[in-house]
């Protein structure tokens, strides 16, 4: 009698509710469309304040202060000069974390070692050792790199060290007992179980290669990002600054975007 | 009838260094298992019966001893030598097909016979319908079957589990057991099988190892001579009842004393 009374009360509430359904993909649009309207609005509210105005040109006067910028033909150049350091101190980064952070979990008198080097160093504010960088790699893109490089090491060697000590033993007593030399067991249990953990350590990486920008540039370069957010700050060229705050922020999230993409292929696996 | 000897356990011993000095873990253990012979080992948690296990796949080294497979003295691990972890250790970011062929794959063995076993003991194993599935989208049931298919897909010579159905629910554990003797009836595996399950003990095996702790060592062994084919009623015959008792005295009262 009951499964009588309540099975068509069920059908009838999912008929109900089906034309109200929206494709996650839409659904997903509509909500990202709206956060970016609300910031807008919230942004135009702060440049008509009194007290915030100064802070905030409206949105406008910095979407102006593109063609302003790519008239003094600075623009691309500091988005090309940002990007190319961004990108090798990321490289180099990755490739010095990666091995790392391997043999650290392997040995551990390795980690005994460099543990509390690396957790020393990542306490010191990049900003603080750029002019010791300067001393010796002379101004310009080397020692850019080499201070993005040390940032990002620092972090993704943490991440992907984590990552490869907290593999579950028992798979590679699985993949022993299976036949599975010292060789195999690398290709085929340490690499694929850290990857999720090495993604990470990769996003993390770009965030802080990103965030590092600044810190990179802050002593003679000829073009960049942070270097040109410094220098407009001398004159209080508030409008193009804004810009270049926003540019930076949406390199950050398309990195992000395209790392996360090629993370769910590769990590399908995993458990969510 | 006994057969010949597949695997020797001769005076094996393993003792651990620890700050509070020396540990006896294992104490001259000796066992001789026949050709195809299921044996259940079974006794309080710390007697060692998983260390002897490991000692037997290769995955530690006992103090002193060896162990004897196939007449020949085992060094390190071995894919003549299966094992089947309570934990499934299924790799996850493989496919259930992945997963049983991974053994193979160790071996570069690329053959039409070995894709055609890998198949074989997937659908033994009642997985067929799974096969491209990761293990995150299957029960704890389905994964230990996994685990099963694995094992036997690398065609080891001895089959060694550790707590197997440790972790699954009642329900799921019987009708695994009565799979794990149809398996064996029809496949002819020599099995060293690890539980603290008194009726798992007597329904899977030939022999019953009872092994005490602290050292640990072999307490008893006891024949079970039920007829085949076992199944769950089995459980409830006068014999089954009479070996239950036995075996329940010799685990458990002797070490509340």
């Amino acid at each position: 009698m009951q499964s009588e009374l309540t099975l068509p009360t069920k059908a009838h509430k999912s008929k109900k509710n089906k034309p109200f359904k929206l494709p996650p993909r839409v659904k997903k649009m509509a909500w990202l469309t709206l956060s970016v309207t609300v910031a807008v609005g919230v942004w135009w509210l702060l440049s008509v304040i009194p007290s915030t105005a100064q802070s905030f040109p409206n949105p406008v006067s910095v979407a102006q202060a593109i063609g302003t910028m790519v008239g003094r033909g600075v623009l691309l150049s500091d988005i090309g000069s940002s990007l190319f350091s961004v990108a090798w101190g990321f490289i180099f980064g990755f490739v010095l974390a990666l091995p790392t952070a391997i043999l650290m979990a392997w040995y551990k008198p390795l980690e005994n070692i460099i543990g509390p080097w690396i957790q020393f160093i990542r306490s010191i504010p990049p900003l603080a050792y750029v002019p010791l960088v300067v001393v010796s790699a002379g101004i310009g893109a080397k020692a850019q790199i080499i201070v993005i490089c040390i940032a990002t090491f620092l972090v993704m060697t943490v991440t992907i060290y984590q990552g490869v000590v907290n593999i579950d033993p028992t798979l590679i007593k699985a993949a022993r007992v299976l036949g599975a030399r010292d060789r195999d067991i690398f290709i085929h249990v340490i690499v694929p179980a850290a990857t999720p953990y090495i993604i990470t350590a990769v996003r993390l990486g770009a965030t802080t290669a990103l965030t590092t920008l600044i810190a990179a540039e802050s002593t003679g370069a000829e073009a960049g990002l942070g270097m040109r957010i410094q220098s407009l700050s001398q004159t209080f060229d508030v409008a193009p600054m804004m810009l270049y705050i926003i540019i930076i922020g949406i390199i950050g999230i398309t990195l992000d975007k395209f790392i996360r993409l090629f993370e769910r292929k590769v990590t399908k696996w995993q458990d969510k | 009838m006994a057969g010949q000897i597949k695997l020797a356990i001769q005076h094996i011993s393993k003792t651990y260094q620890s700050e509070r000095g020396e540990t006896t873990a294992l104490a001259d253990i000796n066992l001789s298992i026949d050709e195809n012979e299921f044996v259940t080992v079974i006794g309080p948690s710390g007697c060692g019966k998983s260390t002897l296990l490991n000692i037997i796949a290769g995955l530690e080294t006992a103090s002193s001893g060896q162990i004897i497979c196939d007449d020949q003295p085992v060094k390190g691990t071995g894919s003549e030598r299966g094992v089947v972890f309570q934990q499934y250790a299924l790799f996850p970011w493989l496919t259930v097909r992945q997963n049983v062929a991974f053994g193979l794959k160790m071996r570069k063995d690329k053959s039409v016979a070995g894709q055609a076993r890998i198949d074989r003991y997937i659908k033994m194993v009642g997985l067929s319908e799974f096969a491209g599935s990761y293990p995150k989208e299957l029960s704890g049931g389905m994964r230990q079957r996994v685990a099963i298919a694995r094992a036997y897909a690398a065609d080891p010579a001895v089959l060694l589990m550790d707590e197997p159905f440790g972790a699954l629910d009642a329900q799921t554990r019987g009708q695994l057991q009565e799979e794990l003797l149809q398996t064996w009836e029809k496949e002819q595996k020599t099995c060293f099988f690890i539980t603290h399950d008194v009726d798992e003990a007597i329904l899977l095996g030939q022999r019953i190892v009872i092994m005490d702790s602290h050292p640990g060592t072999v307490k008893e062994v006891v024949p079970v001579n039920l007829p085949y084919p076992r199944n769950q009623e089995t459980r409830l015959s006068e014999d089954f009842l009479a070996i239950k008792k036995h075996v329940w005295a010799q685990v458990y009262h002797a070490t509340a004393v």
